[in-house]
């Protein structure tokens, strides 16, 4: 049982993310049936609601767009064996360094003021990351607790800024005054617009322009770059990175960075995007989509980007099904969420194992798969993996 | 010098009764990470424990009834965490995130489907229903002596059940961890499963038992919550006090005695945040409510850090068991 899990790499990639992802499904569909409410009718009204009207598609999309950022982020630091949890904090984080640079920027052109509002999300989420990523690698510190504890550190940050600081002494609401106009990242409906095509109005913007290149970049970085493959050699063994002359603290302080400037996408689509002023708890959540978001991807940008649109497609259609059915509230999807999270991420085994052996009886031995999108130690078992007490510096640290 | 002895007296009765569902979850998550799983979900199972608690305390009338579905409701989630982590060798950081979202989402879905008042569930208005504060004997007339006397009837007696029971558990978990061969055992699976397995005795099983005894006193901390501190559930309810309890561990490296106390300080912490909101101090100032509820969290990464002693967990905690490596 030791022995690494073999198994073909499309089985691998595709097989067991899905099986995982229908067995969430199918207890899900159990919950809703305990509830009183056929499973059928709700998954019906869900993919109607979500991908039926071309106001649902837009909505859906909207949604793909923050959790296309936060599924980068986590699975970005998967690469490099790490688990950030604390997306949430980063995007939260990101929005304050957006509405800074809006706020007090009233007096520039459009083309200038919303790339460095990007940059400032960017800047404050990065370092919201880069702090338990710097403590990780020089303080032996785990970055799971540190990660935890940044989210509550920045949720009571906001919390105070946006009430006594930063909030608009007009409004008795806690949220900071209303971006400048040229702060406000365009609608796709009016882009579409500049090009005659009508469409209807919905939140979806340029952000997920930008979250579908973030994606291509990070593979390119990732499988293309120096860099990137000393983040996947740290991911997969530290102690073998050493020797191949990395040094695996670098890589974990700015693996950390990066991940926290991916986490910040949420702020750009959600402030500078729909909201256009600060609001508490805009992030609502999408940080630990993430999670679920980068276990069903394999922590590979394709499969983020799918996956993200799975979670869209339950968001949009979450609360289309809320509307209808009102003995399901839009809790439903966290608890979804969860055993996407539970099934994809800690009960792999369930199918990794049989399906080993089923194919190991149908096909001659063969190899581990190996290739560019062997996915990182971090999302194996760690027993089938090389000693875990060496994985990473500080690893157990709980 | 009466009035300051009552005020200081009831804010350290309240930081008790705020530091009763840290004690009971971080000495939960302590078994477990003593036992070698490693246990992020204790926010989760705390909340399915206060749903599952008030929703029996209100169906049936019955405290003691709601107290046993908290814990039956937390075990079972608990356990749910042990297979991934025990038998399938699962990642437990992950498992437990997914505890806390299965848990945040399914307690308001149910209760919304079940009582339609927005997650609540129904006021527990019957005093059987409810845990409640019992009076020492001669508390009354002993509260007007000086110092004693709002020691003994603010902060000694007049506690419920559950909070004397929390005090009681860490006596009880220090001299089951330490004094006994089980503890031993427990002890040895989290720091050595190789060894422990060598001499013949089921890690697997030691590990269960790590869990499940989490899973009890988190349903003790999560019926608090519900059944004795608030007379209902509400959605989102334990809002952080399971990573709290988390912090409260990793701080008190691990050991029953500075768990406890540790929970006092951060019970402290939160009755005098409560108590000094709006309330301006001279020359310092208005001091920020969030500032004193940041600082376990801010305590917690700088001990974490290193800066005040090292913490150091057990060894193999978090660490699947193989049985033939």
């Amino acid at each position: 049982m030791s022995q690494p899990i073999a198994l073909p790499r499309w089985a691998d990639l595709v097989l067991v993310p899905l099986l995982s992802v229908v067995t969430a499904f199918i207890v899900a569909a159990l919950v809703v049936l305990a509830i009183g409410v056929d499973p059928w009718a709700a998954t019906v009204s869900m993919v109607q609601g979500s991908l039926g009207t071309p106001e649902g598609i837009g909505f859906t999309l909207y949604y793909t767009t923050d959790f296309i950022f936060t599924g980068l982020a986590v699975a970005l630091a998967f690469q490099a064996g790490l688990f950030n949890i604390g997306a949430e904090g980063q995007a939260y984080m990101g929005g304050l360094g957006a509405a800074l640079v809006c706020l007090n920027g009233g007096s520039l052109p459009s083309w200038l003021l919303i790339p460095l509002g990007i940059i400032g999300a960017g800047v404050f989420g990065g370092l919201w990351a880069y702090i338990p990523g710097l403590l990780q690698a020089k303080r032996g510190s785990h970055i799971v607790i540190t990660t935890i504890m940044f989210n509550w550190l920045a949720t009571t940050l906001m919390a105070y800024l946006l009430v006594n600081t930063l909030r608009e002494p007009t409004s008795m609401q806690p949220g900071t005054a209303r971006f400048p106009a040229a702060s406000i990242i365009p609608s796709v409906q009016s882009v579409l617009a500049g090009f005659g095509i009508t469409t209807v109005e919905t939140p979806l913007n340029l952000s997920f322009v930008l979250a579908l290149a973030c994606a291509v970049a990070l593979w390119i970085f990732v499988w293309r770059t120096r860099t990137g493959y000393e983040i996947r050699t740290v991911g997969q063994n530290a102690t073998a990175a050493v020797y191949g002359g990395i040094a695996p603290s670098r890589i974990i302080v700015l693996t950390m960075a990066l991940s926290g400037v991916l986490a910040s996408g949420v702020a750009v689509n959600e402030i500078m995007g729909v909201q256009n002023r600060l609001l508490l708890e805009f992030t609502a959540g999408y940080g630990f989509v993430g999670i679920a978001v980068a276990l069903m991807g394999r922590a590979h940008p394709v499969g983020v980007v799918l996956a993200s649109l799975l979670f869209g497609i339950l968001y949009q259609g979450g609360a289309e099904l809320a509307f209808d059915q009102p003995k399901i509230t839009r809790d439903m999807i966290v608890v979804i969420q969860g055993l996407v999270v539970l099934f994809a991420g800690a009960l792999e085994g369930l199918f990794r194992r049989p399906l080993a052996s089923m194919f190991a009886g149908l096909l001659p031995a063969r190899q581990p798969p190996t290739g560019p999108s062997t996915p990182p130690a971090f999302l194996e078992p760690a027993s089938e993996e090389a000693e875990p007490a060496v994985a990473q510096p500080g690893a157990g640290v709980i | 010098m009466q009035d300051l002895a009552t005020t200081i007296a009831l804010v350290l009765s309240s930081s008790v009764r705020l530091a009763v569902p840290l004690i009971f979850a971080s000495l939960a998550g302590l078994w477990s990470e003593r036992a070698g799983v490693v246990d992020i979900g204790l926010e989760g199972k705390m909340l399915v424990a206060a749903f599952a608690a008030a929703t029996t305390a209100s169906e049936t009338g019955n405290a003691w009834l709601g107290l046993l579905a908290g814990i039956v409701a937390s075990v079972a989630f608990g356990l749910v965490h042990g297979f991934a982590a025990i038998d399938q060798r699962g990642n437990q950081i992950v498992s437990g995130a997914a505890i806390n979202l299965v848990a945040a989402g399914l307690t308001a879905l149910l209760g919304n489907a079940w009582f339609g008042e927005g997650g609540r569930t129904p006021q527990l208005d019957l005093p059987a229903s409810r845990f409640t504060p019992i009076v020492w004997p001669g508390a009354d007339t002993i509260a007007t002596v000086p110092i004693l006397g709002p020691v003994y009837h603010d902060l000694i007696s007049g506690h419920d059940i559950l909070t004397y029971l929390a005090f009681l558990t860490v006596p009880l978990t220090a001299f089951m961890l330490y004094r006994t061969r089980f503890g031993l055992r427990l002890r040895a699976t989290g720091e050595n499963p190789a060894a422990v397995d060598t001499a013949g005795i089921s890690v697997r099983q030691l590990r269960y038992g790590g869990v499940i005894i989490c899973g009890i006193l988190c349903g003790f901390a999560g019926t608090y919550l519900s059944v004795s501190q608030a007379a209902g559930f509400l959605p989102q309810m334990t809002a952080g006090k399971g990573y709290i309890a988390l912090a409260a561990m990793v701080f008190a490296k691990w050991r029953p005695i500075p768990a406890l106390l540790t929970c006092l300080l951060f019970g402290f912490l939160d009755a005098i945040s409560i108590r000094l909101q709006g309330v301006v101090i001279p020359n310092v100032g208005e001091i920020p409510v969030q500032a004193i509820q940041s600082l376990p969290y801010l305590l917690t990464v700088i001990l974490l850090a290193g800066f005040v002693g090292r913490a150091i967990p057990p060894k193999a905690s978090g660490i699947p068991y193989v049985k033939e490596r």
